[in-house]
């Protein structure tokens, strides 16, 4: 696009509900993949009902995204039927599983900044999002309980887990700055008080994320460098193989139901 | 053409708390608080309900056994809506919702322990009041322990009493 006209509210909607279908959906089939192979039963079960959690959301999110576009586009037909450039979602949550602790971690820095999203959210002007976020925040308060008890419970534990998680922590954490850099359809939605202005969660998210993590003996690296790019649709290479194994069998079996 | 007489609201909240939640058979869907409301629209039934979890997978099935029990009354125009907001929460499990709940071997929920996403400051407000205490649904004992946050479905958390030694379900409060 040449100019740099401001989004319509209508076209900001629309794209933050794909950017956070997109977030929900794609960390859900991440850590699904989980499903069978964790390292203890209680761990898998926990793994794969957070994955149905955010699964759900994402019915909710693309449902509306696909309600407000109003081309007749479904929650399903969003996620099953669009190519990775047309993915919404940060990088964080297209990263690979790695092990126990990466998945962990990943998830804890996720759900710190999902929990202060949605408690945002829920102010919402618009009350078709203020009830998801409603809906939501219940389950995503539950996360982000798990997620920060297990970090300190793993971060401050043997040497080996102390290793893990710091070498997870060391090996994400440049993948947390997407998640606070706006651009003009944030802007729009903040100005319309639909959505909170990312930065604005920034301190908030950084103050739990520091705590807990001080709590687990982990060191916050101290490289400023961040990677960004998702949430434009400039994905890294990982994001495509998980559409492959996500979206198969609509693309071969167009329109298949059960 | 004559009318049918419609049945009374009264009388179809009454067939719908005979209809088992699919997951936990033993308590009904208006015991769990899930029926927001009953309404006719002219001749149209309108039956509101509430997701528990946004993702539970026996959302379409608890539809599907609404819609089934009210034709087999003999209702024929029926409107299912589902209704986000409020959220679903588990203060609205009937007090004989937790009783069949414990006589079956879950632990009911505990009020006011609800998930806030604040642990730290949680544990800290829990320790300085009562303890989150799950009674074994079994033997009774207070005695027990969590084993892990989630369970067989999404509405339960594993638990284990130190007195009888067995595992239960406790329905997680939401
Ligand atoms: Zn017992």
């Amino acid at each position: 696009m040449a100019t740099a006209a401001t989004p319509s509210v209508n076209d900001a909607l629309v794209e933050f509900l794909l950017r956070t279908g997109d977030n929900t959906l794609i960390l859900g089939h991440r850590i699904s993949e989980w499903c069978g192979h964790s390292p203890v039963l209680e761990e898998d079960i926990a793994l794969a009902n957070s994955a149905l959690d955010l699964i759900g959301q994402t019915q909710l999110w693309l449902g509306l995204a696909g309600e407000i576009e109003g081309k007749g586009r479904t929650a399903d037909n969003l996620a099953y039927l669009r190519d990775a450039a047309e993915f919404r979602n940060a990088l964080l949550v297209e990263r690979p599983n790695g092990d126990f602790g990466f998945t962990l971690m990943r998830q804890f820095l996720f759900d710190a900044w999902h929990f202060e999203l949605l408690t945002a959210l829920t102010q919402s002007k618009d009350p078709r999002i203020a009830e998801i976020a409603a809906k939501s925040l219940k389950e995503v308060s539950y996360h982000i309980e798990r997620s920060a008890d297990l970090i300190v419970r793993l971060g401050d534990g043997t040497a080996e887990s102390h290793k893990r998680m710091q070498d997870a922590l060391d090996q994400l954490w440049s993948y947390t700055g997407e998640l606070f850099i706006g651009d003009a359809y944030d802007d729009v939605l903040a100005e319309a008080g639909i959505a909170p202005h990312p930065a604005s969660l920034k301190d908030k998210w950084l103050a739990v994320v520091s705590r807990t993590l001080s709590e687990a003996t982990l060191k916050i690296p101290s490289s400023t460098f961040m990677h960004k790019g998702g949430k434009r649709g400039i994905h890294t290479e990982h994001l495509g193989f998980i559409l492959a194994e996500m979206q198969f069998l609509q693309r071969a079996y167009p329109g298949a139901t059960w | 053409m004559t009318q049918p007489v419609l049945p009374s609201l009264d009388q179809v909240r009454q067939w719908l708390s005979v209809v088992p939640d699919p997951e936990i058979p033993v308590i009904s869907l208006t015991d769990l608080g899930i029926i927001r409301d009953v309404n006719w629209d002219d001749d149209t039934l309108v039956v509101t309900v509430t997701p528990t979890y946004s993702g539970c997978p026996a959302t379409s099935v608890i539809n599907l056994d609404i819609e089934n029990e009210l034709r087999a009354r003999g209702i024929e125009k029926i409107t299912l809506k589902r209704q986000l907001s409020p959220p679903w929460t588990t203060d609205w499990i009937s007090a004989e919702g937790r009783e069949k709940l414990r006589a079956y071997g879950i632990a009911p929920p505990i009020d006011g322990t609800a998930a806030d996403g604040r642990l730290m400051e949680r544990i800290e407000r829990l320790a300085s009041g009562s303890n989150l205490a799950v009674a074994c649904p079994r033997c009774g004992s207070s005695r027990t322990e969590m084993v892990s946050r989630f369970g067989s479905t999404p509405c339960k958390a594993s638990w284990r009493c130190h007195d009888c030694l067995e595992p239960f379900d406790y329905f997680k409060c939401i």
